[in-house]
């Protein structure tokens, strides 16, 4: 019984003094909602920007030709590098290191159909091994082999969305029918999903490159060649890289240093110039939440401190009235202690919930997907601000329950 | 009900040590109404103080109801001042943000005192007190007179021995003031010993026995008829 009267005491104490209520719970709650806020937007800026190195190996290499910009041996700037089968034999047989190669050829997009279906899609021609540097999903039959590229086999593999556009009501299934390229009939043997969440990725269809070179073009030209460093280190990685650009330098003459010649996009060194950009802006998130935590804490101490001034005068009254210095100090502290829970809690629904709604309403950009704070830590947070409520309230109110009654009453 | 001897009491401000109470030796038996009069600054606060507990003593003996009362702990002293004593202050010393009925429930909530229970009691000394219909106005809703009759119940609930008052009329008009202390009479008629420290002499005059104090020594005591 006496608990529960406790309560209520605490209670209209809390309900009548509104203003102090509020400025004591406010610091808390805007902490709290602070720290969430930012915990939530540093991962969302996390997930945004790790989307982006889905789909493809983490330990990919992709080379393309370009235009030389160094004067080189004589030969003049500008002028265009063009990589053939040669250059993918030459990088396959003498560097050492890559566990999957291919060549690629950009033929652009192409139009399509199935029956009365048509679209306009992208067509990548390549080697088996693509299907492995890109780390594509078979939904359906297989990917390229190397039957299909020595036998110049009009395959395709497609990919869902090319799928789900040509093949449609009683036609659902690919597998096994003649899609028609470019005028050029290909057998459908695999249909692929890509992990990449650019929609463009699901849009395509690969060929074999020696079929395509063979159809659509007449030559032995390629544009990229791509490749994955396998188990490499950083630094056996960027041997390999090395090797291949003098490799190529020497096939095609120009300067070892052009980097406009070939392009040479190495996505382990993107990733982990990315994850050191991300352990910065963490770090840079934590010192700033800690920082709203100690705030909060200053506050949730301060106002404490206020709070049993001004009370001082009602202290003595209470103790002329016969309350202990412990009922005192418990009433004071209890009170701080659910003020600041509350307040926290509030903090933490409207932060949660502020994520919640950007998540839901904003659609995810390249950059900011899905942001979530580690609850636990906003739990913690509060538990923190909570207990140094109630601290910063034990000691002035152990001061204030400890002095004397006519002292007290004199307080104005 | 009251026994003290040789009461000294000085107060200490830095280097300056001021001697309030010079030796004061009184006693008040059960059910006495006494007021005590002086100058101001003659230490009539301070006794009054010392005898409520609210404040202890340098030296001599105080025995309230046959307990001696000398450095109690803050917990026994509050205890005790819950079951023996009640207090009426010149400035009503209301909790501003408790209406009236709460108030005067105070006391009862320190004997642990279920809610409803004190709640009902104090509505029955609201009523004795004629303020039922102003239970729950909050203090700065009600007037001088009003406030001091809330006070006075609150004094009354927890059943003291002694009732201590401070000028109890001094912030009333004399009209009020004579309403006020009728009251008190009415509850000193209950049994209950009373102790008024005023500056108006037609105040002083309605109780049994007036202690006059001067510079910290009683100078004085005149029986009133
Ligand atoms: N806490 C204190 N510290 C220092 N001096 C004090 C304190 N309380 C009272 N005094 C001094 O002690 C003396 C007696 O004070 P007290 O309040 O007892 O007087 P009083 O007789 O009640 O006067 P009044 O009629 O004006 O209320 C005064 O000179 C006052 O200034
Ligand atoms: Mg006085």
């Amino acid at each position: 019984m006496f608990e529960i009267d406790k309560w209520q005491e605490i209670y209209s104490t809390v309900q009548k003094n509104k203003l102090r209520t509020f400025l004591t719970g406010f610091s808390v709650a805007w902490g709290i909602f602070m720290l969430i806020v930012l915990l939530g937007s540093g991962a969302g800026l996390e997930n945004g920007v790790k989307e982006q190195f889905k789909g493809g190996a983490t330990n990919g290499v992709w080379i393309s030709s370009g235009k030389t910009s160094i004067q080189y041996k004589g030969l003049k700037i500008g002028r265009p590098i063009r990589f053939t089968n040669e250059d993918y034999k030459a990088i396959k047989t003498t560097v050492s290191g890559p566990d999957h190669i291919s060549a690629r050829l950009f033929l652009g997009n192409n139009l399509v159909s199935y029956k009365n279906e048509y679209g306009s899609f992208f067509l990548s021609p390549c080697h088996p091994d693509y299907g492995f540097i890109k780390e594509l999903e078979m939904l359906q039959g297989r990917f390229l082999n190397n039957i299909d590229i020595s036998e110049f086999r009009k395959v395709a593999v497609i990919g869902e969305k090319v799928k789900s556009s040509l093949f449609k009501g009683h036609d659902t299934v690919a597998m096994g029918k003649y899609v028609k390229i470019n005028g050029v009939l290909f057998k459908v043997v695999g249909v692929f999903r890509d992990f990449s969440r650019n929609d463009d990725e699901q849009k395509r269809i690969y060929i074999p490159i020696s079929t395509a070179q063979r159809v659509f073009q007449g030559e032995n030209v390629i544009n990229q060649i791509s490749f994955t460093t396998g188990d490499a280190t950083a630094a056996d990685a960027d041997l390999m890289i090395k090797k291949s650009r003098a490799l190529l330098s020497q096939m095609h003459t120009f300067d070892f240093d052009d980097n406009r010649a070939v392009n040479i996009w190495n996505k382990n060194e993107e990733v982990r110039k990315f994850r050191s950009l991300f352990a910065g802006i963490r770090l840079f998130i934590w010192i700033i939440g800690i920082g709203t935590i100690v705030a909060g804490i200053v506050g949730v101490s301060n106002i404490m401190m206020i709070v049993v001034k001004e009370r001082t005068k009602e202290i003595g009254i209470r103790k002329s009235l016969g309350a202990t210095p412990w009922s005192i100090v418990s009433l004071i502290m209890q009170e701080a202690i659910i003020i600041t829970s509350i307040a926290g809690y509030i903090g933490l629904v409207l932060g949660v919930g502020i994520l919640e709604l950007v998540a839901k309403k904003m659609p995810p950009t390249q950059f900011f997907k899905n942001p979530g704070a580690d609850f636990s830590i906003a739990v913690m947070a509060t538990i923190l601000l909570v207990a140094a409520g109630a601290v910063a309230g034990f000691f002035p109110a152990m001061r204030a329950a400890g002095v004397k009654p006519v002292e007290a009453l004199r307080d104005e | 009900m009251i026994r003290i001897k040789q009461i000294h009491k000085s107060y200490v401000t830095g280097q300056n040590s001021l001697h309030v109470l010079k030796g004061i030796d009184l006693d008040i038996a059960a059910g006495e109404m006494v007021s005590i009069m002086g100058a101001s600054g003659s230490g009539k606060s301070t006794l009054l103080n010392i005898l409520g507990i609210l404040d202890d003593y340098d030296s001599g003996e105080y025995h309230l109801n046959g307990l001696l009362v000398n450095r109690l702990s803050e917990r026994k002293a509050a205890q005790l001042r819950n079951r023996m004593v009640g207090f009426v202050f010149q400035s009503f010393n209301l909790v501003s943000f408790k209406n009236a009925m709460e108030n005067v429930a105070l006391p009862l909530y320190y004997q642990n005192v279920p809610r409803k229970k004190r709640n009902l009691i104090a509505m029955e000394y609201l009523e004795r007190m004629g303020l039922a219909e102003w239970a729950h106005h909050l203090p700065n809703e009600l007037s001088g007179g009003q406030k001091q009759r809330v006070a006075i119940a609150r004094a009354l609930i927890g059943n003291p021995k002694v009732i201590l008052a401070d000028e109890p009329t001094g912030a009333l008009d004399s009209k009020t003031s004579l309403e006020v202390m009728d009251l008190l009479q009415e509850i000193n008629a209950t049994g209950i010993t009373l102790i008024i420290v005023t500056h108006e002499h037609d105040i002083a005059l309605r109780t049994k026995k007036t202690i006059r104090i001067t510079d910290g020594n009683i100078t004085e005591i005149i029986m009133n008829n």
